[in-house]
């Protein structure tokens, strides 16, 4: 089944895809077969390239067993005939209504069984329900940890001063114009993304082997590499992620088509990483599965390998399993400071020729998060395959989106192109990062002042805009309610939403909820 | 699996072809004739034939720029104040769906984007329904329904013999389909035909939707670029509201406010109950979340403040009369060359019927080859030109490489 932290797939074969005959004794379309006739249109589609179907592995009964996914199917589908009867009457009864003394009077808008009965309510998204539950608050000191959005020492969102130099830049541009960007976006843009990643001078580019594609930030890059993956890979179709891992990426790839599994990666006790389990698991894992690697700054952990590790890892990933490793890079800056520091993983893994797939973010490191700027970048073994995934990869985002949106990518296209702006946002970043890491050490310094019972050191070792504070939901659940600090249920706080002025608040918050709940 | 060492995982993956209406714009940029015309892509183009951003528009990111906002992530769902603009644009901002909170709106990738979250819900929530579309119709149509798993079928609705609407053929498929199915509908400006349905037709088609209990979703991406007036445009929309139809719309801004590359638009669901729409809203959000997290800001503030100031709102009306103005002085200058110059007496006039930004031309493949290959003029294979795209100069050369294509191409 889709994620089960922890566990292991009884079944290491690729799951099949349920079978679900609708009511009228046809099957649902798949996508992507040479052969297949799509609906009963005009033929087959030109395109597709292997006889694979893309693997579906949405359940509405997510976590259950595959037993229940198709009792769940088969009552969705009952469901959906029993609104079709309901649609029928309703549509009749919609124009009657009873008047007092049971007389039926005719009422053409009268409200009736709608067609979207059976849709339930969603529950609120894990983290973006934080800020939603933070804004309804009306207490005078609440405090936001919880979206790892960076904010100022006075709280504030930034926007970066290079970033508001590009759009002056961009608005006083009388030759720019709003036309409808490539599939794969601002050619620039993606050269650009591609070295700052990989570096200026990597032999992949120069060699030709990467493709990159302008994406939807992270998410948006995670799920057109993803979708891409399940019609495209020549390995099992089957995702690791690391437990735990940031919670989207527990949706956005079973809902791309691909088997997600998890491998072991933090160790509560240490409150580290677990090496040994995550190397078990991997080479337990099968040849050729998708390794989801945190470039740098794990989320929400905060815990990160040091360059050893990264190699054992390496050497287990490429020489014994040959598994495809996909990075997601959200952080490249903000952990070290320094851009190349946070690419060394990435460019490790990619300098020994190997493929990778890689997902970049600028939503942190340029504060370019409402914009949506990130990028997708497919690093292959060939030049000629380069070509051919190109194409494909189009074939994944036109119907998704068509094309990306261009102002948030001009931005960064204008900073990385020129040098002192490029000079300039380094500046700006590193002091983000610098702001970060001395909110750790203010933190730590004052639970040690009011001597908290525990061992706090991990506040410092760990990397990047979370902490991960080993506190349980208990625990958090009375700091939210007696200190109106809001934070995510995992124990996770940004560190980026501290400030000299909150530490205090947050560091009394932790010593009573500590004491009181001792875990 | 083993692999053997140094062979890529993707040597199987084969070129595919560039697309169809995209990949025309590829083949004009490489074209180095003097005499080449793009009329492929559907973006509104100058007198000039220069791309144009809107006055509106300029002001609006003017404005925003000096206000000095965040650029802090919207909620899933999108801008509020988009999202309040956008509904009150399609349904009229004294809509009683609206005020009875029975409109669940969330802003999505322009009407690609706002096209695929309504066809994952169908997917999620309507297992095994269909979705139809018409035949023709927007290329990308099938291949959104076929990425989110939707099975769909055509109906029929061009009729080359006329090159009018096939009414007859339409409402036959549409009675055929299996109750309960979801019927695609271009709110206005067909793409790529440039027919729409009479009003009376409009309603004949709400009767047979109402009464097959099937839902419409409609897909609305020329509103006010059709006759120039953003109510005219939703008139068919707003038909099947008033008549108590629960329908999914998706809704672009590409066209009509210039803002292509922003990726600005939105997919609506007008149900029978507030509550009804509070829950399908999260569950929309629910698809949004996996697929991009939350939608860009800056088409969306660029939209909330044209419609939120009513200066900027009556400047954008008086473009959007001006842009869609345009184009009928063209279709009528392109006729009148055309009826001049074949002297065959055939009628042309449907040029001037067809509405919006396309003319199907009714050209065939070889025929639009032709007007690509000897006459530098690009257009989509199925022999759709986007007038868009035309000049007044240059109808003359156009209405020669048609009438060639026409009559010497098989």
């Amino acid at each position: 089944m889709s994620s089960r932290p922890g566990g292991k797939n009884p079944n290491p074969s690729v799951r099949k895809r349920h079978e679900v005959t609708d009511l009228f004794g046809e099957t649902p379309h798949r996508r992507s077969t040479t052969n297949g006739r799509h609906g009963h249109g005009h033929g087959r589609l030109p395109y597709s390239s292997q006889k694979q179907s893309k693997r579906r592995h949405f359940s509405s009964t997510e976590g259950q067993s595959a037993d229940s996914d198709r009792k769940a199917t088969r009552r969705l589908a009952s469901e959906n005939m029993k609104s079709v009867h309901h649609r029928r009457i309703a549509s009749l009864a919609r124009h009657f209504r009873m008047e007092e003394g049971g007389s039926i009077a005719f009422s053409p808008t009268s409200a009736t069984a709608s067609s979207f009965a059976h849709v339930k309510q969603a529950p609120e998204d894990a983290i973006l329900g934080v800020t939603v539950a933070y804004n309804k608050d009306p207490s005078p000191v609440k405090v936001n940890l919880g979206v790892g959005a960076y904010r100022t020492e006075e709280g504030k969102p930034l926007v970066l001063n290079v970033v508001r130099k590009a759009e002056e830049q961009l608005l006083a541009d009388r030759a720019r114009n709003k036309e409808y960007l490539g599939i794969t976006g601002i050619p620039q843009f993606n050269k650009l993304s591609a070295e700052l990643i990989l570096g200026r001078d990597s032999p992949a580019i120069a060699q030709g082997r990467v493709i990159t594609a302008q994406c939807l930030s992270g998410t948006g890059s995670l799920r057109v590499g993803g979708e891409f993956l399940a019609t495209h890979y020549s390995g099992p179709k089957v995702i690791y992620v690391p437990s735990p891992t940031w919670g989207n990426h527990l949706k956005i790839f079973p809902l791309a088509g691909l088997e997600t599994r998890t491998y072991r990666y933090y160790n509560p006790k240490t409150r580290g990483l677990d090496y040994e389990g995550m190397i078990e698991d991997l080479r337990a894992a099968p040849n050729g599965a998708v390794v989801l690697l945190h470039a740098c700054a794990h989320n929400p952990t905060g815990v990160d390998l040091t360059q050893e590790e990264w190699e054992g890892l390496r050497k287990v990933i490429r020489n014994d399993k040959q598994q495809l490793p996909f990075f997601d890079s959200a952080y490249q800056g903000f952990a070290s400071g320094s851009l190349d520091t946070d690419a060394f993983a990435v460019r490790r893994f990619v300098n020994d020729g190997g493929e990778t797939f890689i997902a970049q973010s600028y939503a942190k490191n340029m504060g370019l998060y409402g914009e949506r700027v990130g990028a997708l970048s497919i690093v292959v073994r060939d030049p000629s395959v380069a070509a051919r995934v190109e194409s494909q990869l189009k074939l994944v985002i036109r119907p998704m989106y068509s094309s990306p949106p261009t102002y948030g990518a001009a931005i960064v296209s204008t900073i990385l192109s020129n040098p002192a702006l490029y000079d300039e946002w380094k500046v700006e970043l590193k002091a983000m990062a610098d702001r970060i890491i001395s909110m750790r050490h203010q933190l730590f310094d004052a639970l040690k002042a009011r001597k908290t019972p525990g061992d706090w050191t991990h506040i410092l070792n760990q990397i990047g805009m979370f902490t991960f504070t080993g506190l349980n939901k208990q625990q958090v659940e009375y700091m939210t309610k007696e200190y109106h600090i809001y934070m995510t249920m995992d124990g996770r706080i940004s560190m980026a939403g501290l400030s000299s002025r909150t530490v205090p608040q947050l560091a009394d918050a932790i010593h009573s909820a500590v004491v009181k709940f001792s875990s | 699996m083993t692999l053997a060492a140094g062979v890529s995982k993707f040597e199987a993956v084969t070129m595919a072809p560039p697309d169809p209406i995209l990949g025309v714009s590829e083949a004009f940029r490489a074209d180095t004739s003097d005499a080449k015309l793009n009329l492929g892509v559907g973006a509104y183009r100058t007198e000039e034939l220069q791309p144009l951003v809107l006055n509106v528009v300029k002001k609006a990111e003017k404005k925003m720029l000096e206000s000095g906002e965040n650029k802090e992530y919207l909620p899933i769902e999108g801008l509020a104040a988009f999202n309040k603009a956008t509904a009150e644009l399609l349904l009229g901002a004294d809509s009683p769906a609206i005020k009875e909170g029975r409109v669940a709106t969330v802003q999505g990738l322009s009407g690609t984007g706002s096209l695929r979250l309504g066809a994952a819900f169908i997917q999620r929530y309507f297992p095994g329904a269909k979705v139809l579309i018409s035949s023709p119709t927007w290329g990308n149509h099938k291949n959104i329904f076929n990425d989110a798993g939707v099975p769909w079928s055509e109906y029929r609705y061009f009729e080359p013999k006329t090159v009018g609407l096939d009414f007859e053929g339409m409402m036959a498929d549409i009675k055929d389909a299996p109750s309960g199915s979801f019927i695609l509908l271009h709110g206005c400006a067909h793409n790529p035909t440039g027919i729409d349905p009479t009003p009376e037709q409009w309603e004949k088609i709400a009767d047979l939707i109402e009464e097959k209990g099937h839902m419409a979703f409609f897909d609305v991406a020329y509103q006010g670029f059709a006759s120039g007036s953003l109510d005219q445009d939703a008139d068919s929309v707003r038909l099947f509201v008033k008549r108590g139809l629960e329908i999914l719309v998706a809704q672009s801004y590409s066209k009509n406010l210039g803002l292509y590359a922003e990726r600005i638009g939105a997919i609506n669901a007008v149900v029978h109950s507030s509550d009804v729409a509070v829950r399908v809203k999260s569950q929309l959000k629910r698809l949004a979340r996996p697929m991009y997290s939350n939608p860009p800001v800056h088409g969306a503030k660029i939209v909330a403040n044209v419609v939120g100031d009513a200066a900027l709102f009556d400047e954008w009306r008086a473009e959007m009369e001006m842009m869609a103005g345009r184009i009928k002085t063209v279709r009528q200058r392109l006729y009148d060359d055309l009826s001049t110059k074949d002297k065959s007496g055939k009628d042309w006039s449907f040029v001037l019927k067809q509405i919006g930004m396309f003319s199907f031309t009714g050209l065939n493949r070889a025929q639009s080859d032709n007007m690509s290959d000897k006459w530098h003029v690009y257009m989509t294979k199925d022999g759709r030109i986007s007038l868009a795209g035309l000049s007044l100069a240059k109808c003359s050369y156009l209405a020669d490489a048609i009438i060639d294509s026409y009559y010497n191409v098989q």
